[in-house]
């Protein structure tokens, strides 16, 4: 059997050793909640309020891991974020626009944030992080000017969306009132569930999706072997600030307001959640299921240290650094192993 | 042969994951029978369960509400209260309440960060019949039954009664309404407080010929109060009252005024700038009250618990609650020359703070 263990262990790639790590201390994590924690954990609605939640943060999550593994990083989905909410804010609500009209103006946004900063990081050359750390001051200061004031959408047939429950029959518990708590998810998930998959087909199965790697993994070998470097780069940050369109929307329709505050921080989410996922800051390794594992991981960490009964404030944020160095040094660990295993 | 050995990489992994996961699950499994039982005794032993949605702490008004609240529902009196801090979003707020509702708590406290966007959540709390009770700042719903009563302060009287006390001192020192030249610092756009006490600024300008000059947020904190404090400084050089809506606002704009140079004080004539505050929780803006560095503080009673214990208590018997509580809040100055003002035909008292 040990034997057995090991050699699957050194021919796993990269990526897939990693995934498995993820999954299971996910797994790990959550079967630890059941059992030590209680509380609402035991029903099943706990996780799909973790997935109504964390849906947006699954989309930008995708588009970050995508970025991440061409090599370059983008901490503006966080603006792009709230500058999307409130600009359907704006529309659905002072300008009696239509959902169909909301939802171009999202997805118009963050196209545009792609052809920008993806003609910035790939054709001139400029640091990801600087282009985006930019993007970010402009998206954030571009939501107080389109409207200064938090507002909730008063748009009825939006609300009726935003209200809309996809039912999981069975799922549903009986509280101490007796009465039945239907069990449900928002149409956000199912967003967020197509983009996972749409996300895992491109990198796993197209020759785009492999470009991707090469690029991230070592760029001089990619252009030596043909792939176009520059264009790779520019469609990865295109897609990435698209996501965080879409993701934006999703949020929008999940919080069903528009404010400056707004996913505040959601941009440090993103990258935590890539890298508990197993998508390297340095580029050519990660995996769309190991981010939405990611982001499972990190909800319920915080749903954990939320329902210890601990001022989530400070709990949450030193909880989840704790994690990310566990991640971590666990990932290096690992790959040191199977490097000196290979010699 | 290449793609062959993929395949077998892929499925090795599976199997590897299948088999960890398996083992969990299998040692797990039995445990958790046993383990379900123990916890429904538990839960029955844990008295009433109230589930508490702070919307932060921003505040030292908002420390001793959340203080207050520990205070009041105690494991002894048969309470477990489980707190959540929803650090100044609402999205954070709603996501406690569902998990309240799994958890299945008796009862929901809420200290909403906004005053809409609460009908989904309240509604799926009210099927699952648990009541919710406001504390502090109001929801807007149409159906006002989403909640069973809210407690908290009249955030309007409070600036009512503020601009009473500003009347009364231009008219003993016999000061000319165009010549109060005042800005507002604002609480955290959007909240209560902030309307109320905005609002009820911009009616006494209006009513009194004051010179209302700018409104702009500090958010509540000492810090955005000095910043905000120093840039209006930069504008305008003729500002003689400084209102701020709380206590830590007023102690950044303080900080702000003298780096400045300027004097503050409640003497006006000698060109000292006056500061006007919300609050009266923090022993330090006291101490400044005290020393009339602060002329005035509308005193926002912060101290909800007993209060909320007791309509707690009166839903476990079976009543039915005022739907608006109130509570009683005072105004202190330590300028002599004024002993009491008037609002709305009722008179208040000064205290001394």
């Amino acid at each position: 059997m040990k034997k057995e263990k090991q050699s699957i262990f050194m021919k796993a790639s990269d990526t897939n050793l990693l995934l498995a790590i993820t999954i299971v201390i996910f797994f790990l994590m959550y079967l630890g909640a059941i059992l030590f924690i209680k509380g609402g954990f035991t029903k099943p609605q706990m996780f799909f309020n973790i997935l109504n939640a964390n849906a947006s943060l699954i989309i930008t999550a995708c588009g970050m891991s995508l970025v991440m593994i061409t090599g370059g990083i983008d901490i503006s989905v966080g603006g792009v974020v709230a500058l999307v909410s409130m600009c359907c804010a704006v529309h659905l609500d002072y300008k009696g626009g239509s959902i169909f009209g909301s939802v171009l103006i999202a997805i118009g946004i963050g196209v545009a944030y792609g052809l920008v900063q993806g003609f910035l990081v790939a054709y001139l050359e400029i640091q990801p992080f600087i282009v985006s750390l930019a993007g970010m001051f402009f998206a954030r200061g571009m939501t107080t000017i389109v409207n200064t004031a938090p507002f909730n959408v008063a748009n009825e047939e939006f609300n009726a969306l935003k209200n809309a429950r996809i039912y999981v029959p069975g799922m549903g518990t009986v509280n101490k009132k007796g009465i039945y708590v239907p069990a449900y998810v928002e149409i956000g998930v199912i967003v967020a569930i197509l983009i996972v998959i749409l996300m895992f087909v491109l990198l796993r199965w197209c020759k785009l999706g492999r470009n991707f790697y090469a690029v991230g993994g070592n760029a001089q070998s990619a252009l030596m072997l043909g792939i176009n470097v520059k264009r790779t780069k520019f469609l990865s940050h295109l897609i990435c600030s698209t996501l965080a369109g879409i993701g934006g929307y999703v949020y929008f329709l999940h919080v069903g307001s528009g404010a400056a505050s707004h996913a505040m921080g959601m941009e440090m989410n993103a990258i935590a959640s890539s890298i508990i996922g197993g998508t390297m800051l340095t580029g050519g390794v990660g995996n769309i299921i190991g981010t939405l594992f990611g982001v499972l991981s990190l909800s319920t960490i915080q749903n954990i240290v939320a329902s210890a009964g601990l001022d989530q404030a400070w709990w949450t944020g030193i909880t989840i650094a704790a994690m990310l160095c566990l991640f971590l040094v666990i990932q290096s660990i690992v790959m040191a192993q199977k490097k000196r295993a290979l010699k | 042969m290449k793609k062959a050995n993929r395949v077998k990489k892929v499925i090795g992994v599976l199997l590897l994951q299948l088999a960890l996961l398996a083992g969990c699950g299998s040692s797990t499994l039995s445990v958790s029978e046993t383990d379900s039982l123990e916890a429904e005794t538990a839960e029955e032993g844990q008295g009433i369960v109230v589930g508490f949605s702070q919307l932060g702490a921003e505040s030292d008004w908002r420390s001793a509400n959340t203080a207050s609240m520990l205070d009041a529902f105690t494991q002894d009196k048969g309470y477990t209260l489980i707190y959540k801090n929803g650090q100044q979003k609402q999205s954070n707020q709603i996501t406690a309440i569902r998990t309240f509702i799994q958890q299945d708590v008796d009862y929901i406290l809420l200290a909403p960060a906004t005053e809409s966007g609460w009908e989904s959540v309240l509604q799926e709390a009210k099927e699952a019949k648990i009541p919710v009770i406001l504390v502090d700042r109001r929801v807007e719903v149409v159906d006002d039954s989403l909640y069973t009563c809210w407690i908290g302060s009249d955030f309007e009287l409070e600036a009512k009664k503020m601009a009473a006390w500003l009347k009364a001192y231009t008219e003993v020192n016999r000061i000319q309404p165009e010549e109060i030249h005042v800005v507002n610092i604002q609480g955290t756009i959007g909240s209560t407080a902030q309307i109320g006490r905005s609002r009820g600024l911009r009616n006494a300008a209006l009513e009194n010929g004051w010179d209302l000059m700018e409104e702009i947020s500090g958010d509540f904190t000492e810090t955005k109060g000095r910043e905000v404090m120093a840039a209006l400084l930069k504008r305008f050089d003729n500002i003689n009252v400084v209102y701020c809506e709380n206590d830590n606002e007023a102690m950044g704009a303080i900080d702000a005024l003298e780096s400045a140079g300027k004097k503050v004080g409640s003497n006006l004539a000698a060109g000292e700038v006056m500061v006007v505050s919300f609050d009266g929780v923090n022993e330090e803006a006291k101490e400044l009250a005290r020393t009339g560095k602060i002329s005035c503080i509308a005193e926002c009673n912060p101290l909800h618990g007993p209060r909320v214990e007791a309509i707690v208590t009166q839903l476990q018997a079976g009543q039915r609650p005022d739907k608006y509580n109130y509570v009683d809040e005072k105004l202190y100055s330590a300028y002599l020359p004024i002993q009491s003002i008037e609002v709305d035909g009722q008179t208040y008292e000064i205290v001394r703070p």
